[in-house]
């Protein structure tokens, strides 16, 4: 049986991610199905640079604590975000240092509609390279995009995304690697998870292979890799 | 460029929302944007049966959960706001959600402006002078839904028109608005533009026009909206 490996701490689970990794950040913000211990080990334990974010928002979580409510990975070690939030952190009353990093150059912004990112990373898990959406013809997020029409509508052509790891939080999993996910912290979490080539699941719970049952299981163990619990 | 000004009562954001909430049939599945939109809910007749949908992945949503009294966690609409769900609600990953949207499963959307223009385009989602905005999922639902209803003031800050000729901010998408709801007026778009068909009351089609660049046909049953 394929027991997928359960890690001590969020910290060994993203060691060993490399310099110019694509990681996708499951959840759908920084309060919801954000895989909190394992992004913010990617923001105090690990030195790789030039990373990709693949996310609603930007590389940026709460941590719990009153007096210091932000952690953020360092824009000096990412050269580029994906995503269709990039602000998020700042309209809450945190810092605005994505948004400096955007402005300044320091770090690329591709700015995605929500739905057509969803799509992108559910094409990449599935194997379709390339697809055909309406959102977005005639705007800015079709410069430079194929666009082609079906049945007298307007399409733009809208590429996967195959990202190297994949952070994900679900409230439990069984020793095989199948999620099952609290209510709305779902969203980005599974087609993230079937687009990486290594997905990593933070969870509150871990049980027997069985324990949940076939017909709950959202995430199926096959596209998990990783396994760390930290108590919610 | 300002309007003139007009100094007459403009409506609570409150009654634009209930007259959105007119407008919806019932068994309508309808999504919400975040503002004035979302209050759509709060107006909305639970007779009619009318079924929200927040794009994080909640179909069903029943009411706001009080902060610091959550009966159930992580069940949040796409604004971050804790909600409770309807009986027969139901739950989907993000690629789902927007499936449902570019689908055109949604039967309205309403979602707030910062430009309509008489071609139907719709830019709502990045400020002028600002360098970094989120779309969200917004040109997702604009275009998708099968009708899409805008809620907003229909003059900006200073007075500057949002009922514009051409947009003139970055688009969210394009021919796709079918009505517009402001604070003075309700719009129609058809092919020819726009279509003065409610004002505001003490307000008319003249006090309208004065406050919008693009030119407005004033419907032959041009009547004031009905806050009864």
């Amino acid at each position: 049986m394929a027991i997928r490996p359960v890690y001590a701490t969020a910290a060994e689970a993203i060691a060993d991610i490399p310099d110019g990794a694509m990681i996708a950040m499951g959840g759908f913000s920084a309060t919801l199905g954000l895989p909190q211990a394992l992004l913010r080990a990617v923001a105090e334990h690990s030195s790789a640079k030039d990373l990709t974010f693949v996310g609603n928002g930007i590389p940026q979580g709460f941590t719990g604590d009153a007096e210091n409510p932000w952690y953020f990975v360092d824009p000096s070690r990412v050269s580029k975000v994906i995503c269709s939030f990039p602000a998020g952190g700042s309209r809450r009353g945190g810092p605005n240092i994505y948004e400096t990093a955007f402005t300044d150059g320091t770090t690329e912004l591709e700015l995605v509609p929500q739905g057509t990112l969803a799509e992108r990373l559910r094409a990449g898990g599935a194997g379709i390279p390339a697809f055909f959406t309406p959102t977005g013809v005639g705007t800015r997020f079709a410069e430079g995009k194929e666009e082609r029409e079906f049945d007298g509508r307007r399409y733009i052509m809208e590429r996967a995304l195959y990202p190297d790891y994949a952070l994900v939080k679900a409230l439990r999993a069984d020793k095989l690697g199948n999620l099952y996910y609290r209510n709305t912290a779902r969203a980005f979490n599974p087609p993230m998870a079937a687009a990486a080539k290594c997905t990593i699941a933070e969870v509150e719970e871990l049980v027997e292979p069985g324990e949940i049952a076939p017909d709950l299981i959202m995430t199926p163990g096959i596209y998990v890799h990783r396994i760390v619990v930290v108590k919610g | 460029m300002p309007a003139p000004v007009i100094a007459k009562d403009r409506l609570p954001r409150e009654l634009i929302a209930m007259r959105v909430a007119r407008e919806l049939q019932p068994g309508d599945f309808v999504n919400l944007g975040i503002g004035i939109p979302n209050l759509v809910a709060d107006f909305t007749d639970p007779a009619k049966g009318v079924i929200f949908h927040a794009e994080n992945g909640l179909l069903g949503i029943a009411r706001a959960q009080e902060v610091g009294k959550i009966e159930v966690p992580d069940m949040m609409n796409a604004g971050n706001q804790p909600v409770m769900p309807i009986e027969g609600a139901w739950l989907m990953d993000s690629a789902e959600s927007f499936a449902i949207v570019r689908g055109g499963h949604l039967d309205v959307a309403v979602l707030g402006g910062l430009q309509v223009a008489a071609n139907g385009d719709l830019a709502n989602w990045l400020r002028p002078g600002r360098a970094v905005g989120g779309v969200g999922g917004a040109a997702d639902i604009a275009a998708g839904a099968r009708q899409l209803y805008i809620a907003m003031e229909h003059n900006a800050g200073e007075g500057d028109f949002k009922i514009v000729n051409r947009c003139t901010y970055p688009l969210t998408a394009v021919g796709v608005v079918k009505k517009v709801f402001t604070d003075i007026a309700v719009l129609s778009i058809d092919a020819d533009g726009f279509l003065l068909e409610e004002v505001a009351p003490g307000w008319t089609a003249e006090d309208v026009q004065s406050q919008s660049e693009a030119r407005l046909r004033v419907s032959p049953d041009l009547h004031e909206i009905d806050l009864s």
